[in-house]
């Protein structure tokens, strides 16, 4: 076929309708991607000024630019802002923008679902904005310690805004994370095996396991903090058993992984961009995955170097200690092999190189800054004082902020199509290097010299003054220096002359396409022999367009991309991808109402948008699929493959199984929670624990287990094709489902003392609803497979609703069946 | 001991007390061991850019294991080692002659109590201790989390609703020592402020004696 016909009929079913409708329905990964990036530079612009302001406020003594009111939101906000709403998001948005392309891939693995993160984030983002322009912003620091964020000692909405504005800003990072996961190990190009997988893509796959791990203690820390202080719930008052250091735990659970999740993405942009600027291969590469790994499992022991001085036992500190040193080990191994590969070839100064040199310096001085703070009698003196502030700025400005700009320039013309004005970039690069290094460099001694964080003012005579002063100065260069960034980029993108075709001469897939990148990515895809495809067949951009790949074919208004086996990279089915949709958009927007009544206090109407949601999810797995059996299909070169709803293991069972992970660490933390409090905290054992209410508890242990049959019997008979025996015992299995759920019920009212009555009620009502909830999951995934057998979607050849239906009811079956036990076992014991 | 620019009267270098000290001393040797690993990183960086003539091939083994993991496990044991000798050191074991007082931290001010000759004394805002005598401060807090932190005397101590952790100081001569609230407790933070008064003997006396007034 000829190739721009070709290229209009795949367009026509990947590209997005042009204006406001568009905007609202594209669900393809480069728009979403490039949103991303967008909105998370705004939000660093944001940050940024606070920043500046804060500045301003520190630069003279005694200075009565704002008061401590304002100021605890500045630097509150400049935090969080940073964290979560530039940080995350932005690494997110390259990951969004460049995996596919780099993974010979079409799209992401879930589109509808980067669209909903998307909304999420920018309503979640608004609403912290908005609560900043409203002074009412958060105003306890980034990590939000109680009892300090708990009601009486915050008595107005700042801490509900930082809660439920960043759990909500959270989900787009668990969808980004699932997502990340299963694209990588299943939508890659052909003859991908894991070992030729460009080192990004290795990166990113690990920072978002990692995520899926992370960010469920955060998001039930928020959940346990936020019912605190709604109604009462003493998880963290010590007076009715409850510990603030529950807090701290959780917090820093996530907090510490946090930091490394921010770091290996832009590690992952450095050892894409070094090896280019060199001309040569990374030296390494099967170290540095393993270092990766090493490094993802360490990080999860490392939180308690936050707390060395709460008091915790001297033998802890020193496995902390160790741990914490130890961490350093990783990482020390991906700086020299970096520096190995820049002897192993040429490198040129060009500007992205110019970033990189800036990252070494600023990143190295912030890793051995890291390792003294490890060093508990140290920590002692430099926590909670400028000293940190200046090594968490040299760790996240050089370990993140630095590559990716180096990043920015490298792909900018794959964004633009354009090449770059000459001379402006290095300007911008100098005036950041210089200002930021005056700024922080200094804060190291400030910070000796006993000045504390979060402090919003300071006297004279503490011999601090002109070192805040010259970090004033010299965040305002940055400053200039970053704005100039941001103008050389805009005329790049307006003004600068077109570029060629992978400037850069780089060997990874992304450059095998068109400048700027059409909907589609590759008019076919590409079949991968080695870790640098372009190196080995400069032609391959050109076979590609010409339709000498997979999938060349435009048919059926089918958006498809190709399946691996994850490990092999052999062919394994196809997917058809859903289309643009208003789906995303108006599931963010009914989620954010329920933040909202959350935030205002209208618990009762909270359920509304709760009931909403549901009926949504339901649509929502209801648009995919298909009437009728296709059987195996030409993908090109002579080769046939199924298509993924007649395949096993697609993208939906993998998604639902890092779904439930997440799910399950949730658990895990909340169990951890639990024996927390009853080990540690103060007035325990708890004035009443469950009364009665065992045989209750039985019932349902045996609902849950029947529940876990049924459904497994229903499946066989669907795989039999007696279609009405199916249906029949789902419906059973989603009875079974919600006499589980009414079982636990009733054992709270019965059996349990109300919640606010102490941390152990407390805890144990979260037990029961974390069941509950799971159960009417469940019961709906049960339903939801009858109707589907209703409405013909189920056939000998189409059954993946059964394997998503037995992951969710055997996950619930299992946790009803450790919850109880975590009930009832201590009274029994007792 | 003073270093040049290093004074203040929160100055962690400053140092007027063992603990302060030593940790003192293990920032000067950090700090020279970070300048010569950062010396030698940006050495490396530097040569690769020079003018060779043949790429230097290859050397995996030097880069990754030598330098990447052999080097910084060598340089992390050293450090580790010393730093966990010093931490020993400062156990609040208990010794002849120590002081035990009690530290609250409020929004926004500290009180003290401790034992006095006739009765208990209360002190708010300023803490009197000994000159030389190991001093046990039993840390707690009336509300939020507070830390109580005098730089020139030694490390930080939070002070936790629900729980006393206890922190050994010891001043090694008279004179007044700052101190400062380290952990955010909200609106006056910045000026949730103590001070710590080390009497010689005589003064100390008197002090038991009369309660400070
Ligand atoms: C652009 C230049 C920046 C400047 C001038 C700056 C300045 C500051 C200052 C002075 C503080 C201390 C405020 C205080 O303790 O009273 C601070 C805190 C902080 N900054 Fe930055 N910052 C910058 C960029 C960043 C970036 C890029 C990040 C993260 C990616 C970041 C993350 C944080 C965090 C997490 C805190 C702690 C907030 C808290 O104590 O709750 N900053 N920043
Ligand atoms: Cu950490
Ligand atoms: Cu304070």
């Amino acid at each position: 076929m000829n190739a721009l016909r070709h290229h209009r009929a795949l367009t026509e079913i990947w590209g997005t309708p042009r204006g406001w409708r568009g905007t609202m329905i594209s669900v393809n990964h480069s728009d979403i991607g490039k949103r991303f990036i967008l909105a998370a530079f705004a939000f660093f612009a944001i940050g940024g000024v606070l920043a500046m302001l804060i500045r301003a406020q520190l630069a003279t003594p005694d200075s009565a630019f704002v008061g401590p009111a304002i100021y605890n939101q500045l630097f509150t906000m400049h935090g969080s802002i940073m964290m979560f709403l530039f940080a995350i998001p932005m690494f997110e948005g390259l990951a969004l923008y460049l995996l596919p392309k780099m993974l010979g891939s079409r799209d992401m693995a879930f589109p509808r679902l980067s669209a909903y993160g998307w909304w999420c984030y920018l309503f979640g983002g608004t609403i912290l904005i908005a609560a900043l322009v409203l002074g009412v912003a958060p105003d306890g620091g980034w990590f939000m310690y109680t009892p300090l964020s708990s009601k009486i000692y915050t008595p107005g909405i700042n801490a509900d805004v930082w809660l439920l504005g960043i759990t909500f800003v959270e989900i787009s990072a668990m969808a980004a994370a699932i997502e990340i996961c299963v694209s990588i190990l299943k939508l890659r190009a052909p003859g991908m095996r894991l070992d030729r997988m460009p080192p990004f893509a290795w990166y990113l796959l690990i920072t978002a396991m990692m995520m899926i791990v992370a960010f469920p203690p955060l998001i039930l820390g928020s959940i346990l903090l936020e019912l605190e202080r709604a109604f009462d719930w003493p998880f963290f008052d010590p007076a009715h058993g409850g510990s603030p250091l529950l807090w701290q735990h959780l917090f820093w659970l996530f907090g510490h992984p946090e930091v490394y999740i921010i770091f290996l993405p832009a590690a992952g942009v450095v050892s894409t961009v070094l090896p280019v600027m060199a001309r040569t291969q990374i030296l390494g590469y099967g170290a540095i995955v393993a270092a990766l790994i090493a490094l993802a499992f360490l990080s999860f022991g490392l939180w308690v170097h936050h707390m060395f001085t709460t008091g915790i036992p001297h033998m802890a500190l020193g496995f902390f200690s160790a741990a914490s040193a130890l961490v350093a080990v990783p990482t020390a191994l991906q700086i020299f092999a970096w520096i190995g590969t820049l002897w192993n070839g040429r490198p040129e100064l060009k500007l992205p190189m110019l970033y990189l040199l800036g990252f070494f310096l600023v990143f190295v001085l912030g890793g051995l800054t890291g390792v003294m703070l490890a060093m508990v009698p140290f920590d002692g003196q430099a926590h909670d004082s400028y000293f940190v502030v200046a090594h968490l700025h040299y760790v996240l400005v050089g370990g993140f902020i630095f590559p990716m700009m180096a990043g920015a320039y490298y792909w900018l013309p794959h964004f633009s199509g354009r090449s770059r004005v000459p001379r402006l970039g290095e300007a911008a690069f100098w005036m950041i290097l210089v200002g930021f290094n005056l700024t922080f460099f200094l804060m190291h001694l400030t910070g000796l010299l006993g000045m504390p964080r979060r402090i919003y003012t300071y006297t004279d005579d503490m011999g601090w003054t002109w070192l805040n002063l010259l970090s004033s100065v010299g965040s305002f260069v940055m400053a200039f220096g970053f704005a100039l960034f941001a103008l050389d980029v805009g005329l790049q993108i307006a003004l600068s002359r077109r570029s060629r075709r992978n400037p850069w001469g780089a060997g990874t897939l992304e450059w095998a396409m068109p400048i700027p990148a059409p909907a589609y990515n590759f008019a076919s895809q590409p079949e991968v022999a080695d870790r640098d495809p372009l190196s080995g067949d400069p032609l391959l951009a050109l076979k590609l367009a010409r339709g000498e790949g997979y999938l060349a074919q435009a048919r059926h208004g089918w958006r498809e991309t190709m399946a691996v086996d994850s490990s092999s990279g052999a062919i394994d089915h196809v997917v058809i991808l859903p289309g643009n949709s208003r789906l995303p958009i108006v599931t963010a927007a009914v989620t954010g109402c329920f933040f909202l009544s959350v935030l205002m206090g209208y618990y009762w109407m909270a359920l509304l948008p709760v009931m909403a949601v549901i009926g949504l999810g339901w649509r929502w797995a209801w648009a995919l699929g298909s009437r009728a059996d296709v059987g195996p299909m030409a993908i090109g070169k002579g080769q046939t493959a199924l298509v993924h709803r007649e395949a096993a293991g697609g993208p939906a069972w993998w998604g639902s199984i890092f779904l439930l992970v997440a799910d399950s660490v949730l658990l895990a933390s909340l169990l951890f929670g639990y024996a927390f409090l009853w080990v540690v905290a103060p007035n325990w054992p708890p004035p009443q624990t469950i009364d009665g209410g065992l045989g209750v508890a039985i019932m349902t242990a045996l609902s849950g287990s029947a529940a876990v049959f049924l459904a497994r019997r229903s499946e066989a008979s669907g795989r039999q094709g007696s279609l009405g025996m199916a249906g029949q015992t789902a419906i059973g299995a989603a009875c079974a489902h919600g006499a589980s759920a009414i079982g636990l019920l009733v054992i709270g009212i019965t059996a349990l003392p109300p919640p606010s009555n102490h941390a152990y009620a407390a805890v144990a009502w979260v037990l029961l609803a974390y069941g509950i909830l799971h159960a009417l999951v469940a019961l709906l995934c049960a339903a939801f497979v009858r109707a589907r057998i209703g409405g013909g979607y189920i056939s000998a050849r189409r059954f993946r609703e059964f394997e998503i239906t037995r992951l969710f009811g055997d996950y619930s079956g299992m946790v009803i069946l450790i919850i109880l036990l975590c009930l009832f076992m201590p009274s029994i014991a007792l | 001991m003073i270093v040049g620019g290093c004074g203040g009267p929160l100055s962690t270098l400053d140092t007027a007390g063992p603990a302060s000290s030593d940790v003192a001393t293990l920032w000067w040797v950090m700090l020279s061991g970070a300048a010569m690993l950062t010396l030698l990183v940006l050495t490396l960086l530097l040569l690769a850019f020079s003018p060779r003539n043949r790429p230097f091939k290859n050397g995996g083994r030097l880069w990754i294991c030598w330098l990447g993991v052999a080097m910084p496990s060598a340089v992390l044991t050293a450090l580790l080692g010393y730093a966990l000798i010093l931490g020993e050191g400062s156990i609040a074991e208990p010794v002849p002659g120590r002081v035990t007082v009690e530290a609250t931290g409020h929004q926004w001010y500290w009180t003290f109590r401790q034992p006095g000759s006739n009765s208990v004394i209360a002190t708010r805002g300023v803490l009197h201790i000994p000159v030389g005598q190991p001093v046990d401060v039993r840390v707690g807090s009336a509300d939020v989390i507070h830390s109580f932190w005098v730089p020139r005397l030694g490390g930080k101590m939070d002070a936790i609703p629900g729980q006393i952790n206890i922190l050994r100081i010891q001043a090694d001569r008279s004179g007044v020592f700052e101190g400062q609230c380290a952990e955010f407790c909200g609106l006056n933070h910045a000026t949730n402020r103590f001070r710590v008064v080390a009497h010689d003997e005589r003064d100390w006396a008197r002090f038991q004696q009369e309660g400070g007034r």
